[in-house]
Order: C-alpha cells, then sequence, then structure tokens
C-alpha cells in the first residue's frame, strides 16, 4: 500500500522526509526546513505557474513541516487555488491544508466559501463531501452565514447520498454549535428525527450526535427521537451478531452507535408511553444480562466494547432514577467491577457509582460496598482512582457510617497527594459531619495538621467555619452563595442549615442539610420553599417533604429540583416551622438559587469578544455599578470569584491587564441570553467600576446587582 | 466531544495530531510536550484514563506509538478507548501491519482516514470498508 504513495510521484515529499529524519540535531533540523520554505516560497512566487501537481507536492510538504511544530504563514492561497481544481486528489490536498491550518478568523474565509458554495452545488457527492467536511471542522461565523440555510436541506433531501448525509448532519452540528442564532428550528427537524430509522449505520451514527446536541436546547422539538431510539437500539441490542455486519466490532453490535444512542436518551426523562417503557426497560435488562453472561471471545476488544455499553447503559439507569430494579442490579453490577482485575474497570465502576449514591433508591445498596471502597483509598496505585473512591465515600456517607468515614478520610489525609488533601478537607468540614464525636474531637488535630503541611490550606475559608453558636448575618450569607455552591447557610443555636448543589445548563439540584443542633427532639419539622407569584413563572422548584421528627444531634436532608424557565430576579424564600420544646419555631432565610447559577462561561478570542460587546451598545442594555470594595483587591481572589460566579475568564482581551474581562451564556428553558462582563479596579480609591452587557435590561441589572456584592 | 486526537513517538515527536478545538500552535507543542510525559509516566497498575486539567486523556499504546485522545465530559471513556483501538486496526488494514514510517510518509492519508471516522469531535464512521472506500477511489484516481 505505501507503494502507491511513491507511485503518486510524491518522490520529493518522500526525499523530504527522510531528510529531516536523518538530522542530528534539533538545529540541523530547523536548517533543513528553514531551505525548504524558501524553496517553496520561491515557487510559489515565481513567474512560471504551477500545475497542479505542483502545488499539491509543495502544499503537502507544508502540512508536514507544520505538523513538526513549524507555524506556516504562506500557502493558504496556494491551497485555496486547489480548492477550484477539477482533480480529486488536488481539492482533496486543498480542503485538507485549509482544515488543518486555518482557522476561522482568516481572511481567505470568503474565498474558501465561494469555492465550497461551488463544490456543494456541484451534485458530485465526493466533491460535495470535502466541502461538507471542510466546514464541520472550520465552521466560521462567516461559513455559517453562507451556509447554515442550505445544510438542512441537503441532509433531508431524498436524493442525497448517504456519506453526504453523514457530513451534513455533523456539518450542521458544528454550525449549530458556534451560531445557534443562525440555525433555527423548522420543518427539517422532523426529517431529522426520522434518520434515526435510515438503513446506513453510519448516517443514523451522525444524526444521532446531532440530535442529541439540538435537544438539549430544543427538547420538545426532538421529543419524537426517544421511541424511534429505543427500538434502533433494541434492535441492535438483540441482533445476532451476523445481522450487522461490518458494524459487529469483535462480537459486539454496532458498540459505538449503541453508545451514542443511549447518550441520546439521557437527554429526556423516562418515556410516558409504557409501551416504550417496556421496551426500554427490557432493553437495558438485556445489557446487563449479557454482563453476565461468557464472553463470546477472550479479546479484549470484546470486554471493553460489551462494557462500553454497559456503563452508558447503567448511566441511563442512574439518570432516569425511577426503575429499583434496575437501580439495584446496576448496582450490583458496579460493585462487581469494583474488584475487578483490571484497572480501567474498578475506575469506572467508581466514577459511576458516585452518582448511584444520590439516588435514594439505591444509596442503601451503595452502602454494603464500603468495605472495597475504604480499601481501594488505601490500596490503589493510580492518583485517579483514589480521587473516585473519595468521591464515593463521601457520596455514600451519611449518619450511619459517618464516623468510619471521616476516621478513614483523617487517616488518609497524612499520606495523601497535595491535590487530594484540598478536596478532603472541604469534605470534611461539611455540616453532615458536624454533629460526629470524631469530628468535635479530631477538629484541633486537623487544623494542626494542616497548618504543618500546608499553610495556605489552613488560612483559606473553609477551615476557618467553626460550628458557632452565633447567629450570621443573612444577607452576608446569601451573597456567598453566588459564587459557590457548598457550605453553611444559616446557624443559630437550635438549627444549622447547609447546602450543596449543582447546576447544568438551566437545571440544578439543591440539597439542603438540617441539623439538630440541641439534644432534644424538633416536632412537626416542615421546610417549605416558597416563591413570589412572579418568581414562580420563572422558576420551578420541586421539593419531597422531609420527616417530621428530628431527633436531637440528628440531621435531615432535603432535596430540590430546580428549572430556571426564564430569567429571575428575586430569590425564593425557605420557610422553617418546628416545635421545640414548648415554644413554637418560625424562621425564614432567603435561598440563594440566583441568575448566575445557570450561567455558563464562553471562552472567546479579543476579537470576537469586541465585535458582540459593540452590538450590545443600546443604552437599555448595558448596566453600571461603581462602588466601594468591600473586601481587599487581590486579583487572583476576584478572578476565582468571576469563574465562581460562572463567567469565562478572558484573558488577553482588555488591552490594560489589571481589568477583568468575562464572557457567558444564561440558559433558561425559553432562551439563552448571551452575557458579558468588564471589572475595572481602581486600587488607589479601592473602587471598582463594573460593566455588564446582555440583551436583555432586566438581566444585567440583575446580574450586576449580584456581582458587585462580591468584592 | 472529542478535543484532539494525536499520535505522539516515545521521544516526545508528534506523528499526526488533528485539534477538533482552536488551539494557538505554541500551545499545541506545549500540551503535546505535557500529555506524552504524562503518558510515558504511567505503569501498567494504572488505568488508561489521565484527568488532565479540565478534561480527560484517553491513551493506548502501540509499541514506540502513543495514541492520545483528549475528551470532554460527554464522551464514554471505554468507547474512545476502543475507538483508537479501531483506527489502529483500519490502518493495518490499509498499510498492511502499519509501522510509524507509513505514517510518516502517507500522512495525507492518515488524516483521510482519521477524517473519515471522527467529524467535528464526534465518532461517525466505524465501519473499516466505509472509512476506506474513499482511499481506494483516490489510489485508483492517483494510479490513473
Amino acid at each position: 500500500m505505501p507503494a502507491v504513495s511513491k507511485g503518486d510521484g510524491m518522490r520529493g515529499l518522500a526525499v523530504f522526509i527522510s531528510d529531516i529524519r536523518n538530522c542530528k540535531s534539533k538545529e540541523a533540523e530547523i536548517k533543513r526546513i528553514n531551505k525548504e520554505l524558501a524553496n517553496i516560497r520561491s515557487k510559489f512566487k515565481g513567474d512560471k505557474a504551477l500545475d497542479g501537481y505542483s502545488k499539491k507536492k509543495y502544499v503537502c510538504k507544508l502540512l508536514f513541516i507544520f505538523l513538526l511544530g513549524h507555524d506556516i504563514d504562506f500557502g493558504h492561497m496556494e491551497a485555496v487555488n486547489l480548492l477550484s481544481s477539477n482533480r480529486y486528489t488536488e481539492k482533496q490536498i486543498g480542503y485538507l491544508f485549509i482544515s488543518v491550518l486555518v482557522n476561522s478568523n482568516s481572511e481567505l474565509i470568503r474565498l474558501i466559501n465561494n469555492a465550497i458554495k461551488n463544490d456543494l452545488a456541484s451534485r458530485n457527492p465526493t466533491f460535495m463531501g470535502l466541502a461538507l467536511h471542510c466546514i464541520a471542522n472550520v465552521g466560521s461565523r462567516e461559513m455559517a452565514e453562507a451556509f447554515a440555510g442550505e445544510i438542512p436541506k441537503i441532509l433531508v433531501a431524498g436524493d442525497t447520498m448517504d456519506s453526504v448525509k453523514q457530513s451534513a448532519a455533523l456539518c450542521l452540528l458544528r454550525l449549530y454549535r458556534t451560531s445557534p442564532d443562525l440555525v433555527p428550528m423548522g420543518d427539517w427537524t422532523s426529517r431529522v428525527v426520522h434518520l434515526l430509522n435510515d438503513q446506513h449505520l453510519g448516517v443514523v451514527t451522525a444524526a444521532t450526535s446531532l440530535i442529541t446536541t439540538l435537544a438539549q436546547k430544543n427538547p420538545e422539538e426532538f421529543k419524537t427521537s426517544v421511541s424511534l431510539a429505543v427500538s434502533r437500539l433494541s434492535r441492535i441490542v438483540t441482533s445476532a451478531s451476523t445481522d450487522l455486519q461490518d458494524y459487529t466490532y469483535y462480537f459486539v453490535p454496532a458498540p459505538w452507535l449503541s453508545v451514542k444512542l443511549l447518550r441520546l436518551l439521557q437527554c429526556y426523562p423516562p418515556p410516558e408511553d409504557p409501551a416504550v417503557r417496556g421496551r426500554l426497560t427490557e432493553c437495558l435488562e438485556t445489557i446487563l444480562n449479557k454482563a453476565q453472561e461468557p464472553p463470546k471471545s477472550k479479546k479484549v476488544q470484546h470486554s471493553n466494547a460489551k462494557n462500553a455499553v454497559l456503563f452508558e447503559a447503567i448511566s441511563l439507569i442512574i439518570h432516569h432514577d425511577s426503575e429499583p430494579n434496575l437501580l439495584v442490579r446496576a448496582c450490583n453490577q458496579l460493585g462487581q467491577f469494583l474488584q475487578h482485575r483490571e484497572t480501567n474497570l474498578r475506575y469506572l465502576a467508581l466514577e459511576s457509582m458516585c452518582t448511584l449514591a444520590s439516588s435514594e433508591f439505591s444509596h442503601e445498596a451503595v452502602k454494603t460496598h464500603i468495605e472495597t471502597v475504604i480499601n481501594a483509598l488505601k490500596t490503589e496505585r493510580d492518583v485517579s482512582v483514589r480521587q473516585r473512591a473519595v468521591d464515593l465515600l463521601y457520596a455514600m456517607c451519611d449518619r450511619s457510617n459517618a464516623q468510619q468515614i471521616v476516621a478513614e478520610m483523617l487517616n488518609y489525609l497524612e499520606t495523601a497527594d497535595y491535590s487530594i488533601r484540598e478536596e478532603i478537607v472541604s469534605y470534611l468540614c461539611f455540616p453532615y459531619f458536624f454533629h460526629s464525636w470524631l469530628w468535635y474531637h479530631k477538629y484541633h488535630l486537623l487544623i494542626r495538621m494542616l497548618h504543618r503541611t500546608s499553610p495556605d490550606l489552613a488560612s483559606s475559608e473553609v477551615v476557618s467555619e467553626e460550628p458557632a453558636d452565633t447567629v450570621h448575618d443573612a444577607d452576608e450569607l446569601f451573597h456567598k452563595f453566588v459564587c459557590k455552591n457548598n457550605g453553611v447557610l444559616f446557624e443559630n443555636q437550635l438549627l444549622q442549615i447547609g447546602l450543596k448543589s449543582e447546576f447544568r445548563q438551566n437545571l440544578g439540584r439543591m440539597f439542603i442539610f438540617y441539623g439538630n443542633k440541641t439534644s432534644t427532639q424538633f416536632l412537626n419539622f416542615t421546610p417549605t420553599v416558597i416563591c413570589s407569584d412572579d418568581l414562580q413563572s420563572s422558576l420551578n422548584l420541586q421539593t419531597k417533604p422531609v420527616d417530621p421528627t428530628v431527633d436531637g444531634g440528628a440531621q435531615v436532608q432535603q432535596v430540590v429540583n430546580i428549572e430556571c424557565v426564564s430569567d429571575f430576579m428575586e430569590a425564593p424564600i425557605l420557610n422553617i416551622q418546628f416545635r421545640y420544646g414548648g415554644t413554637f419555631q418560625n424562621l425564614s432565610v432567603k435561598l440563594p438559587i440566583t441568575l448566575n447559577k445557570f450561567f455558563q462561561p464562553t471562552e472567546m478570542s479579543s476579537q470576537d469578544f469586541f465585535q458582540r460587546w459593540k452590538q450590545l451598545s443600546n443604552p437599555k442594555q448595558e448596566v453600571q455599578n461603581i462602588f466601594k470594595a468591600k473586601h481587599p483587591m487581590d486579583a487572583e481572589i476576584t478572578k476565582a470569584k468571576i469563574i465562581g460566579f460562572g463567567s469565562a475568564l478572558l484573558e488577553e482581551v482588555d488591552p490594560n491587564p489589571a481589568n477583568f474581562v468575562g464572557a457567558g451564556i444564561i440558559h433558561t428553558k425559553t432562551t439563552q441570553i448571551g452575557c458579558l462582563l468588564r471589572l475595572e479596579p481602581n486600587l488607589q480609591a479601592q473602587m471598582y467600576r463594573l460593566t455588564l452587557r446582555t440583551s436583555k435590561e432586566a438581566v444585567s441589572q440583575r446580574l450586576c446587582e449580584l456581582l458587585s456584592e462580591q468584592f | 466531544m472529542i478535543k484532539f486526537f494525536l499520535m505522539v513517538n516515545k521521544q516526545g515527536q508528534t506523528r499526526l495530531s488533528r485539534y477538533y478545538e482552536h488551539v494557538e500552535i505554541n500551545k499545541r507543542t506545549m500540551l503535546e510536550a505535557e500529555v506524552i510525559k504524562n503518558c510515558l509516566s504511567r505503569s501498567k497498575d494504572q488505568c488508561s484514563f489521565i484527568e488532565y486539567k479540565d478534561f480527560k486523556l484517553v491513551y493506548r499504546q502501540y509499541a514506540a506509538l502513543f495514541v492520545v485522545v483528549g475528551i470532554d465530559q460527554t464522551e464514554n471513556e471505554m468507547a474512545v478507548y476502543e475507538l483508537i483501538h479501531n483506527f489502529v486496526e483500519v490502518l493495518d488494514k490499509y498499510f498492511s501491519r502499519v509501522s510509524e514510517l507509513d505514517i510518516m510518509f502517507n500522512l495525507d492519508r492518515v488524516h483521510i482516514i482519521l477524517d473519515e471516522m471522527v467529524l467535528n469531535g464526534c465518532i461517525v464512521e466505524t465501519n473499516r470498508n466505509r472509512i476506506l472506500a474513499p482511499l481506494f477511489v483516490l489510489d485508483k484516481v492517483a494510479e490513473s
């Protein structure tokens, strides 16, 4: 096969590569490369017009030089010229060069777009494929503007060839990711869903990737994909190994497609239709059953592929959190993997079990593996695996095993890696452990140990949170939670309230922990989350009631499921009522669910940032606040707060290096709102100027308000 | 999504690199050097998934070459681990027992193979014959 390449006539390239390999030093290599670059440069500039074959040869050499780590600042024009060649070989090299070397900011994009347009219109599937690949890999804003309207049509047209459909699907995905506003939902969405039924499994794979991303932002549009995905998955999983021919990998039918379909299903809750639900359950059971059967092949590739599908299936079972039978089976399977000889499987099992621990159906089942996990902490050679063990111990911890787990963690702390130490300390200071006699007993030992091992850790905020009897300033505590998700929300002589939350896109989950600090029972313990009418329409909160009796020294937990429907300005109120001794207690505290929790960071270049900043120049879109600094003006802490707020921290964007610039997107169910911010410190005056620009005045207002309090 | 796909040898020389997110060229060389350093220091007791910065590296060694794939949390680690093997098997089929030299002297073709399998950071085709189809066309055209 390699002989073909030389028969192609590119002997010059082979000679060049040999020369490079024979260079005895880095300097010799650089010298040889520069010689070649000069040669190519002169050929490109020369009077004689180069023929396609020569252009191809030189462009190929440039590609190779780029790979060696040298920036190429010429040749782009020649590569673009190759695009308009009618020869597949030349066109192909031109496209390859462009997709590897050209980034989306190039001025040549317009010329490239022209070539792409011609190839898309050519009706030649090979040429169309090349053009689509290029868009999918480069996908700049200009390309999106030029082609976003056309790609969906190509994708769903009846006469489009399969390979072209595959490329078109991923092309559309790219354009949607970079410029979602240019890819509005339309008639084509239902046709895309039907691609899941296509005979060509490559098309199904590409379509699944596309739908998975689109469904996250537009779940309603793609709801119908659930039943199709379930039936497809079902057909794959139950097929004989001869059915899928080339898509069978070491006796496992279409493993990558199966994984993708399972991922797609994780974008939705369990299917409502009982027939679909039943079929899915059957399918998942089949996958779990296969794991217990003797393997069809001794090769490691077979078990790896099978396990890839198995882990994804377990991930889906955990996500749905609705079939106790499946959850327990998943837990047992993971339990088996915890002791497997292969480190990969132990790692993945620990990771997976961590998510399983938070499900109420399987929490008890997970706890039964405590000894194995503690053993992993002590004996695993891989620090990543030990890290997972720490996370799992924390996740499975409750009153029944807190003492044991705290003891193990403290022991481990003495010998732990620096990177894990910080995590363990933050776990240990968590309210879950506050009542443990062990905690009080070893609290001082912990402080001493920290001072000895790492003075910075000891001075961090986490350690200074002593179990105090004082009432903290309510507002202060609320604002503390704007940039972080875990900690103590409220404390008085009777009760301590702790929070742990996680957010993703426009959804979130908050665990509220109520600790009875006294030795007497609380009766009729009723915590309620209250939203004003305005807030209710923007923020969807679901809670379950807790046990109305809280023993002295005990702790109860409440889960709040959160969905951000649209932007909101107020905070919900947590009202707690209970009877203590003969008295009736009633207190309320603001629950720190703020708009920035749904803020996702967006990286962008300096150019993009200023372009968007200018686009948001309507006075209503900007809110500015000048205020005095409440805390010492430390740049590193400020950066951390901006990141904790949810924004991306953009370096080297503002010409003044002392300023902080950020960008992100607020995710709500209905819309997404792009946000840009700029924080300018004035160290002399100990003041800040904070500017927020978003497309919605109220959002700019709220974010500015929230962020101003942090500094 | 898949962030990048690399083939680096034990001496730290990159033989193949494909980035699915834009990374500045000077940052690429730094990343590749760090990645190979991480991989070389691994032992048999450790797993094939390295937690690196805010994403993961999935790596697999074939003689003197490491294939390293950077992924975010939306990818299934084991599936990517086997994708690497599938890729190497396709190379094996095309080059009849592929070697590091084959890759160096036929970089454009290796790119074509990879581009058929992974597009825009997503796995798109895993069927060996379909992946190699465009290359067979190319070879035929080149011969004529």
